[in-house]
C-alpha cells in the first residue's frame, strides 16, 4: 500500500515527467504529444517507486528493465530518467538535436537508463521477452516491464509474443497497453478495431488487469498483484487519454505528432503549473 | 588461418548440420552462455542432440521467426550468447527488421543460422529458395556475412563465432557439402584462401560454387588456361585486398555464387574492382530470378551454377580480356 505523502509523490511526479517532456518537444517545436503525455503515470509508479534500478549505474546487472516499445514516447520516458537523476536535466533540450543523446525513438546505446532501442512498432514486445527469459535463465530476481501502445497490437509481433511468453510462463514480464484509444490515423476503433484488448490477452493466457491508466494508485495495486502470481506473464490495460493533462490535446485527433509554438508551450505550461498547485493544495 | 586444401572433392560424409549440432554442443559445455533457437525447425535442422543434451537453453519459438530474431535479441542483451536458426529465406526476408532494429541497430550479439541456400532449397521450391539473402544481410551495417563451404569451415567459424560481439549471419547447406579441406583447418574471417593458382583469370567462389569453380580450373588447365580460385567464403567484409590483388595479377574475374548475380558475391567483387582496377569480369549466379523445385543437380543446370557453366564463362571473360 502507498501512504497518501507518496500518493502525492508520484502524482508529482507524473505532472513533472509531462512537464519536462513538453519543455523538451516544444524547445524543438515539434513531436508525438500525445502518446508521451497519455504514458506519463505508469512512468512516475515504475520509476518512483516500482523498479529497481541505480541511476548512477544504469546496467547493473540485478536491475529490472523497462522497454519502451512504443519508441515514440521517448520524450516521456527521458523526463523520467532526467528526474531521476541518470543524466542532467538540461540535456532534455537536445531532444532531436544533431548529435544529441536523446533521438525522437528510444536507443538503449544513446541514453543513459534506456534499457531496449524501439521504434519499429511491435519489436519492443520480442526484445522484452528476450529479456525477461535470459534474466530467469541467469536465474537473477528482476522484473521487465513492458510498454505497448495500442495501435502498437496491429502488429502481428505482438501476439507472436503474447503466445510465446505464456507458453514460457514469464510471470517476470509485466506488460502495459497504453490504451488511449487513438492511433496516428485516427480512433483505434476506426482504423483497425481491436476488440475486448484484455480478453484477448487473457485468452493467450496472460494474467491481465484493466485500470484507469491515470491513477497511480490503481497502477501501483495492479503490479502488486502481477507480481503476486508466479504462473503467468502479466497484462495491465492502461485506459488513458491521448494528450493527457493538456486540454487542447485531450480528445484532439491531431495530437499524435504535432508542432508546438511557443506560445502554445507557455500556456501548456501554466497548465501544469496549476495541476501542480491544486495538488499541493489538496 | 592454417588451411590444408583436401586433395579429392568428394562428397563429405558429415552432413553440415550435424557437424553444427556437435559443435553447438562441444561450445555450450564449455559456455554457460551459448542458447539456441528455432523456429519449429530444429528436427529439420539436426538439433535434436542439443535439445536433450541441454533443454534449458534449447528455445524453440514455433513458428514465429519475428519474435524469434527479438526474443534473441533480448537473451543478448542480458548476457547470453544466441544462435538462432531457420530457413534462410525466413530469417532474411520474413525477420529483417527485426534483425535491422532489435538486433544490429540496437548493438545486440546474435548469431543469424540461415539454412537451405539458394538451389540447396531444393524440393521446397520457389518460395524457399533464397537467392536474396546474402544481398539482404550485407546491406545491415556492422553485418558479418558468411557461407561456410565445407563442415571443416563451418566447424571452425561456428566456434569463432562464440567468441566475437556482434551479428553474424551463417549461411549453409543442411546436407553433405563438397568435402574442399581437410579437418584441422583453420580460418580468419574476412580472408580469402587461394585453392588454385593461376595467371590468366580468377575465379573467386562461394558456398557450393567452390567445388564447381575447382573442377572447372581443372578442366581448363587441360585447354592450357591458367586459373586462379579463391573461396570467399566471407561475403562481408569481403577481402578486398585479394580481389584486388586476383585483378591486378590475372587481369579478369569471374564470380560464382548460389545467390541473385546481383547484391551478393558478384555485386560485392565488383564495387571493389570498379572503385579499384576495373578488369573484365562476369557473374555465375542466379540472373535475377525465382526459384523453383527440382533436385540439387537438376537446379544446378537450370541455374548455370555447373562447374561446365562456370568454364564457359571464364573463357567468355578471357575472350574479353584480349580485345
Amino acid at each position: 500500500m502507498l501512504n497518501d505523502s507518496k500518493v502525492k509523490e508520484l502524482k508529482k511526479f507524473a505532472i513533472k515527467i509531462r512537464m519536462e517532456a513538453m519543455k523538451a518537444i516544444g524547445h524543438l517545436g515539434v513531436g508525438h504529444v500525445g502518446g508521451t503525455l497519455s504514458v506519463a503515470d505508469v512512468l512516475a509508479v515504475l520509476y518512483g517507486e516500482v523498479m529497481k534500478i541505480d541511476p548512477k549505474n544504469p546496467r547493473w546487472r540485478e536491475r529490472d528493465w523497462l522497454v519502451m516499445s512504443k519508441g515514440h514516447a521517448g520524450p516521456a520516458l527521458y523526463a523520467a530518467l532526467a528526474l531521476k537523476g541518470f543524466f542532467p536535466m538540461e540535456n532534455l533540450l537536445t531532444l532531436n538535436r544533431p548529435g544529441t543523446t536523446l533521438p525522437s525513438h528510444c536507443d538503449r546505446n544513446k541514453t543513459p537508463g534506456v534499457d531496449m532501442t524501439t521504434g519499429s512498432l511491435g519489436q519492443g514486445a520480442s526484445t522484452a521477452a528476450g529479456v525477461a527469459l535470459g534474466n530467469r535463465m541467469s536465474k537473477i530476481d528482476s522484473y521487465t516491464y513492458l510498454i505497448l501502445g495500442d495501435g502498437e497490437c496491429d502488429e502481428g509481433q505482438v501476439w507472436e509474443m503474447a503466445l510465446f511468453a505464456a507458453h514460457r510462463k514469464l510471470s517476470n514480464l509485466i506488460a502495459f497497453v497504453d490504451y488511449n484509444k487513438q492511433q496516428l490515423d485516427g480512433y483505434t476503433k476506426d482504423i483497425c478495431e481491436l476488440g475486448d484488448l484484455g480478453k484477448k490477452f487473457e485468452e493467450f493466457g496472460w494474467f491481465t488487469q484493466s485500470i484507469d491508466g491515470h491513477d497511480v494508485v490503481a497502477i501501483y495495486e495492479a503490479i502488486s498483484k502481477a507480481k503476486a502470481q508466479k504462473e503467468k506473464p502479466s497484462m495491465i490495460i492502461l485506459n488513458t487519454i491521448k494528450g493527457k493533462g493538456v486540454k487542447a490535446y485531450e480528445g484532439s485527433l491531431k495530437n499524435h505528432n504535432c508542432n508546438v509554438s511557443k506560445e502554445e508551450l507557455e500556456s501548456i505550461l501554466a497548465e501544469f503549473e496549476d495541476q501542480l498547485k491544486a495538488l499541493e493544495e489538496c | 588461418m592454417s588451411v590444408i586444401i583436401a586433395k579429392e572433392n568428394v562428397p563429405e560424409n558429415v552432413e553440415m548440420r550435424n557437424a553444427y549440432c556437435a559443435t553447438l554442443i562441444e561450445l555450450a559445455e564449455k559456455n554457460e552462455n551459448i542458447v539456441a533457437l528455432d523456429a519449429d525447425l530444429m528436427g529439420a535442422m539436426g538439433m535434436k542432440p542439443f535439445a536433450a543434451r541441454f533443454p534449458e537453453r534449447t528455445i524453440n519459438c514455433g513458428v514465429q521467426e519475428a519474435n524469434m530474431y527479438g526474443v534473441a535479441a533480448g537473451l543478448s542483451a542480458t548476457g547470453k550468447i544466441p544462435y538462432a536458426h531457420t530457413f534462410a529465406t525466413f530469417c532474411t526476408r520474413r525477420a529483417c527488421d527485426q534483425i535491422f532494429v532489435s538486433c544490429a541497430y540496437a548493438k545486440l550479439n546474435v548469431r543469424i543460422i540461415g539454412s537451405d541456400p539458394g538451389i540447396t532449397a531444393s524440393l521446397n521450391g520457389g518460395t524457399h529458395m533464397p537467392f536474396e539473402d546474402l544481398g539482404i544481410m550485407r546491406g545491415i551495417p556492422t553485418m558479418t556475412v558468411i557461407e561456410p563451404t565445407d563442415s571443416v569451415v563451418l566447424k571452425d567459424i561456428v566456434k569463432q563465432v562464440a567468441d566475437k560481439y556482434g551479428m553474424f549471419y551463417i549461411r549453409l547447406v543442411r546436407k553433405n557439402a563438397v568435402k574442399v579441406y581437410e579437418e584441422g583447418s583453420t580460418f580468419e574471417i574476412g580472408k580469402a584462401i587461394q585453392l588454385r593458382d593461376g595467371k590468366d583469370v580468377t575465379i573467386i567462389a562461394a558456398g557450393l560454387c567452390v567445388a564447381e569453380a575447382i573442377k572447372a580450373a581443372d578442366m581448363l588447365k587441360e585447354k592450357g588456361i591458367s586459373v586462379r580460385v579463391l573461396d570467399m567464403f566471407t561475403i562481408k567484409p569481403l577481402d578486398k585486398e585479394a580481389v584486388i590483388r586476383c585483378a591486378m595479377e590475372t587481369g579478369a574475374i569471374v564470380t560464382a555464387e548460389n545467390h541473385n548475380v546481383i547484391n551478393g558475391l558478384g555485386s560485392a567483387v565488383a564495387e571493389v574492382i570498379g572503385e579499384n582496377y576495373p578488369v573484365p569480369m562476369e557473374r555465375i549466379g542466379s540472373q535475377d530470378e525465382f526459384g523453383e523445385v527440382g533436385p540439387v543437380d537438376y537446379l544446378k543446370e537450370r541455374y548455370k551454377m555447373t562447374a561446365k557453366d562456370i568454364a564457359e564463362k571464364v573463357e567468355k571473360v578471357l575472350e574479353r580480356k584480349r580485345r
